[in-house]
């Protein structure tokens, strides 16, 4: 039996149809969006195999010119031979298409450049040598090259007729020292003499403070110079040790053949990880994989963001994301109970939902221009005159900071606040009011007692939408306290432990930093992935939080049959 | 399950509300929900003590807004003006220096549909006194357990004293509002159809604790079931758009109406 195409249309089936076919349109972006995300971004931290090849592309017509390269391949792509001979390579243009490779070379100390392009068909005798070994540097990025020799203080310390095993023993067992040496050394600076720099400081101010005052005298002078020395005297200790163990730490180094035999020496100080990635199994890469992925989650970040890890980047953004909640919450809910509950409904509270509610339509670089007029130049600025006038040219809260990022954010996000909760007590049957006040509590008895309590899910679905919008902006913060590079955390152990003033980093912005003020685009690109994919599971993270709080509020504050 | 015990509610008839000493007294009561929309024309009418009273009348009449206006309830409407007077026990409830808070716990309510507190059972109980700032738990575990006994509601809550209100029947849950309101004492008992939303043997229920009530307070109840009213009651006030048609004793009004419109309501000619 034929159906018309209009009792067709009449029945819903196109219906369903559209609205199945839009959802799984959503889905398949999405998921494709991070998938792309995860390979483009996980994948870098694979310890990838090492090719050896000889690379001979035409110099100039008829002549070629050979050299070894040595390195991990990226991704190979498809180029015109028109494009690729403009480059200035002569290539035969009568073949449409070239194969070209994204090869990882490192050794940018040595060549200059520590990625190149090279034409697939030009690669000859390609090989993955077993002894090849990868190396990540704190300086200049990785490296590649074969191992030859260990010194100590540039004298031998192996024969080389005892065998690659046994170089490559000696090595690994300095390296683990070296390593070790470097902790400590990392620790004393960061943290020991960070302290004592921390409590000069705190010695200048509050010596500034008492000139300003009037009250340093001779008395206190003395005492001030007293723990000055004390301190100096910390200072001056730890600075020798400093010495001792940068000794200690630059004692080996050790020489490699790189590409085209050319020698390098390296110092175990300057080295991260080693590994053969050429020998290594699956397991063994996993492993490695695995501390790659580690060490970028919880390190700071070397060579201008580009390697290393990001945590000052994610702690920054958690830290931000929570102020910004706790500045948020009560002052949105506050002001919706007035406008919902207290207020008389009429012309002037219509008036002032819709300014709120457009207030939620303002772009947020609009903000930042207001967070930084307002909060830091006038506020902060004021801020600074009456409670760190010691400090003072150089401005404390005067200037972009933590405080001012997540004020800035909060004044962003709450409208949305504002309005979920307002819908939230909207919803709470007048039944349960009217309940509480027949029992002769006051109307705030009730509201505190009973309504509010029951509107708390709304409250958190208000946080949750004010979370997952302040949490990947970015536009706003570079202006009131998101730096490239933060010196510190905002929170550490020097007294008063959380620091407002300070600038942090923040993941949106080190994306932006990494992806496109960064010097070396090839390297810094995987990073961009895989910054970008974090950002997006701490967003994630943040929100499934908040919403597995609503949840449970939701399961207690079971709304009535109404 | 006990019958409740039809002779003293007719024994009770005997009596006139003229001849009891009065709880409350309203006089000349006028209430418009808007400029021109006036819902009570000029109520007069005395509730005696220690009595069952109810309020009688097709929907509209007026009967849940009086009994609103008794412990100021509408208050809480906004454009509701209240003209006349209220006197509870000889005080005027609508003079200024009233503290509404204090006056609607001496005059508890009950609503229609059970509004229990998203709260355990216990502290449902507890609430109003925690208002009053007694937190002792000695005592609030005393009060819990009378006012639940007093709902005869104590044999079916005692072991999940702790558990979610949310959780009971309606039946359990009219009965715990009963209990919560109780718990604080009040002198008057306002019931707005309180058996409304439930099933048969809840509302048994209900009248049965109404009839032990009584002892202890003045209870006045809304009603849209005429046998309710006829079994509860010892006083019957019928009302009709607003006015007070006729308020005698309950034997009196079923079976002896004075004026014509309550014979016709009551005999089911409209309504």
């Amino acid at each position: 039996m034929r159906i018309s195409a209009s009792k067709w249309f009449s029945s819903g089936t196109p219906f369903v149809w559209l609205n199945a076919g839009a959802v799984a349109i959503s889905i398949l972006m999405v998921v494709g969006l991070l998938g792309l995300l995860a390979i483009r971004g996980m994948a870098h931290f694979w310890p990838a195999d090492v090719m050896q090849a000889n690379y001979a592309p035409p110099v100039s017509f008829g002549s070629v010119m050979t050299t070894e390269v040595l390195g991990e391949k990226v991704e190979t792509e498809s180029v015109s031979s028109i494009q690729i001979a403009s480059s200035g390579i002569p290539v035969d243009e009568s073949i449409p298409y070239y194969d070209r490779e994204l090869v990882k070379l490192g050794n940018r100390d040595v060549t200059g450049a520590d990625f190149a392009w090279l034409l697939s068909s030009f690669l000859s005798d390609i090989r993955y040598p077993a002894d090849v070994v990868a190396l990540e540097r704190r300086e200049w990025g990785n490296f590649y090259g074969f191992l030859a020799d260990v010194k100590e203080s540039g004298q031998r310390v192996i024969d080389a007729d005892q065998g690659e095993d046994a170089l490559w023993a000696e090595f690994e067992q300095r390296l683990s020292r070296a390593l070790e040496i470097h902790d400590e050394i990392y620790r004393i600076e960061k943290i020991e003499i960070g302290e004592v720099n921390y409590a000069l400081e705190r010695l200048r101010l509050r010596q500034r403070g008492l000139e300003l005052e009037g009250a340093f005298d001779a008395e206190v002078e003395a005492s001030f110079a007293q723990q000055r020395e004390e301190l100096g005297a910390d200072y001056a200790l730890l600075q020798q040790d400093l010495v001792v163990l940068n000794q200690a730490i630059e004692r080996d180094s050790a020489l490699f053949l790189a590409a085209n035999d050319a020698e390098v020496e390296i110092e175990f100080a300057d080295i991260v990880r080693a590994y053969k990635p050429n020998q290594m199994g699956f397991v063994e890469k996993l492993i490695t994989y695995f501390a790659k992925l580690g060490e970028f989650l919880t390190d700071e970040p070397r060579e201008a963001n580009t390697e290393g890890g990001i945590f000052p980047a994610i702690f920054g953004t958690v830290m931000m994301v929570l102020l910004m909640s706790v500045f948020v919450t009560p002052f949105g809910v506050v002001a919706a109970v007035y406008l919902r509950e207290y207020a008389r409904q009429g012309l002037v509270t219509r008036a002032i939902r819709i300014a709120v509610n457009n207030l939620a339509g303002v772009p947020s670089i609009v903000y930042g221009v207001f967070g930084l007029g307002f909060f830091i130049y006038i506020i902060g600025a004021e801020v600074d005159q009456l409670f760190y006038p010691e400090a003072l040219p150089a401005p404390t809260f005067g200037t972009p900071g933590l405080l001012w990022a997540s004020l800035t954010l909060a004044l962003l996000t709450v409208p949305v606040v504002i309005v979920a909760t307002e819908e939230g007590l909207a919803r709470i049957p007048r039944s349960v009011r009217e309940g509480s006040l027949a029992l002769g509590a006051t109307k705030f008895e009730t509201l505190w007692r009973v309504v509010l309590p029951m509107a708390s899910p709304a409250m958190m679905t208000g946080l949750i939408l004010a979370v997952a919008r302040a949490a990947g902006e970015v536009a706003p913060l570079m202006l009131v306290g998101v730096v490239k590079l933060a010196p510190s955390l905002p929170l550490d152990g020097n007294y008063p432990y959380l620091h407002l003033d300070q600038k942090f980093m923040h993941l949106g912005f080190h994306i932006y930093d990494v992806g496109f003020q960064s010097p070396n685009i090839e390297a810094a690109r995987p990073l961009v992935f895989a910054t970008a994919l974090l950002l997006v599971i701490v967003i994630a993270g943040l929100n499934l939080s908040a919403v597995a709080l609503r949840n449970r509020l939701r399961e207690k504050f079971k709304s009535l049959e109404v | 399950m006990r019958k409740v015990d039809v002779s003293s509610v007719l024994g009770a008839s005997a009596e006139t509300p003229e001849g009891l000493e009065s709880c409350i007294d309203v006089s000349g009561l006028n209430l418009y929900y808007a400029k021109d929309k006036r819902a009570l024309n000029g109520i007069d009418l005395k509730i005696p003590k220690q009595r069952v009273t109810a309020f009688i009348g097709p929907s509209g009449c007026g009967k849940s807004s009086l009994l609103r206006c008794l412990n100021r309830m509408n208050d809480l409407v906004d454009d509701c003006v209240i003209e006349g007077s209220i006197e509870i026990d000889g005080e005027d409830i609508y003079s200024k220096h009233v503290d509404v808070a204090d006056l609607r716990r001496r005059v508890g309510m009950v609503f229609q549909k059970p509004n229990p507190f998203p709260k355990s059972i216990y502290e449902n109980v507890a609430y109003g006194l925690r208002i009053q700032g007694i937190n002792s738990k000695r005592v609030l575990d005393e009060v819990v357990e009378k006012s639940l006994r007093a709902a005869a509601l104590w044999d079916e809550v005692k072991d999940r004293l702790h558990d979610s209100a949310l959780g009971m029947s309606g039946g359990q849950q009219q009965r715990l509002v009963i209990a919560r309101t109780i718990a604080v004492e009040p002198e008057v008992l306002l019931l707005d159809e309180p058996a409304s939303a439930l099933d048969p043997i809840s509302t048994l229920k209900i009248e049965e604790l109404i009839h032990e009530l009584k002892r202890d307070y003045t209870i006045v109840i809304v009603t849209h079931n005429m046998q309710q009213a006829a079994r509860v009651s010892d006083f019957t006030a019928f009302m009709y758009m607003g006015d007070m048609v006729e308020f005698d004793a309950t034997d009196t009004i079923f079976t002896n109406p004075s004026k014509k419109q309550t014979e016709d309501y009551i005999t089911g000619r409209y309504g």
